[in-house]
């Protein structure tokens, strides 16, 4: 790919870890509400990862009230993401993590994975 | 003021502006081009500026090209295009950058589309060619009718049919300008861009604000 293209690229997030599909993480969104800024928590499993340079996303998933299952994607190197914190690891064998949503309560777990 | 560049298509990408939106960007490599003749009505019968862009080797270009740009003391230029411009607030010699455009304006961009070659009516033209099914053979992609029968007897000029594709003068016209980089002589526009990447483009104010 071009140099050029490359410059004027924004830059890797440097508040967003490495993330690992199977995480418990919780992303911190700038939202803007008229001339407030304030930040809202979004927590949740890590679906998958998409690698695209720029472009680059990560899908996070969540149960929200009623079961109601809600995803969202983020462009990771979006300048709305305040941080993101990585709760925790699990041991997952696959890269998407697809078989979730089918799954509520305990049959949702994942193991959680030690270094 | 004169508005106008003559810039090489870099390629395609995205940028964040200050909402923290993804735009769709194409990056051009816009200038510098040098003012290598501007037209007068008095002399030429109208009003215009010719520019350049690129710098060459001497040897590659002929004597007479050589001779017009050394009127004014220019490098050898590989590209000359021509802009029309009323308001000649230009001399010749004159080097025209990036800066003359900012973020925010809209700007038409003319270039020569991707060349698709010979192509069928339902690539050129959105034919809906013939059904899929209840028996047909060779008929999934035909035109249909081209015309009327014996009155007219003929295709009327300049029908719909299968030809050349691509490979035309395009404008993508009123493309917002979302990134100035003078340093790198880089022009960034919301959207896409005709032609393949490291296609001659000319950078227009837009007509049709």
């Amino acid at each position: 790919m071009s140099e050029l293209l490359k410059a004027v690229e924004a830059p890797v997030n440097p508040n967003i870890p490495q993330l690992f599909p199977g995480d418990t993480v919780s992303v911190h969104v700038k939202i803007k509400e008229g001339n407030r800024e304030r930040i809202q928590e979004f927590k949740g499993t890590v679906l998958y990862m998409h690698d695209n340079g720029t472009n680059s996303t990560f899908t996070v998933r969540r149960v929200a009230s009623n079961g109601v299952g809600v995803e969202r994607t983020f462009l990771l190197r979006s300048p709305r993401i305040d941080k993101v914190v990585v709760e925790r690891h699990n041991v997952v064998r696959r890269a998407r993590m697809y078989f979730l949503r089918g799954r509520t309560g305990k049959s949702a777990r994942l193991k959680q994975k030690f270094n | 003021m004169f508005k106008g560049l003559i810039g090489k298509k870099i390629g395609m990408t995205q940028i964040f502006d200050d909402a923290g939106a993804a735009v769709p960007v194409t990056l051009i490599e816009a200038g510098p081009c040098y003012v290598t003749q501007v037209r007068t009505p008095e002399k030429e019968g109208y009003a215009s500026v010719q520019l350049g862009f690129v710098e060459i080797k001497p040897k590659r270009l002929t004597g007479g090209q050589l001779g017009h740009l050394k009127r004014n003391n220019l490098p050898p230029l590989r590209f000359l295009r021509e802009f029309r411009s009323e308001s000649a607030d230009l001399k010749e010699g004159d080097k025209v950058d990036v800066s003359a455009f900012a973020v925010g304006e809209r700007v038409d961009i003319q270039g020569t589309s991707k060349g698709k070659g010979f192509q069928g009516g339902v690539r050129r033209y959105h034919f809906r060619g013939g059904p899929k099914t209840h028996g047909q053979s060779d008929r999934h992609r035909a035109p249909g009718s081209r015309s009327s029968g014996t009155t007219p007897g003929r295709v009327y000029k300049g029908s719909r049919g299968a030809g050349h594709m691509g490979d035309d003068q395009i404008t993508a016209q009123n493309l917002k300008v979302v990134l100035v980089d003078t340093e790198r002589n880089l022009l960034g526009v919301c959207g896409s861009v005709p032609g393949a990447r490291g296609n001659l483009v000319l950078i227009r104010e837009a007509r049709k604000q």
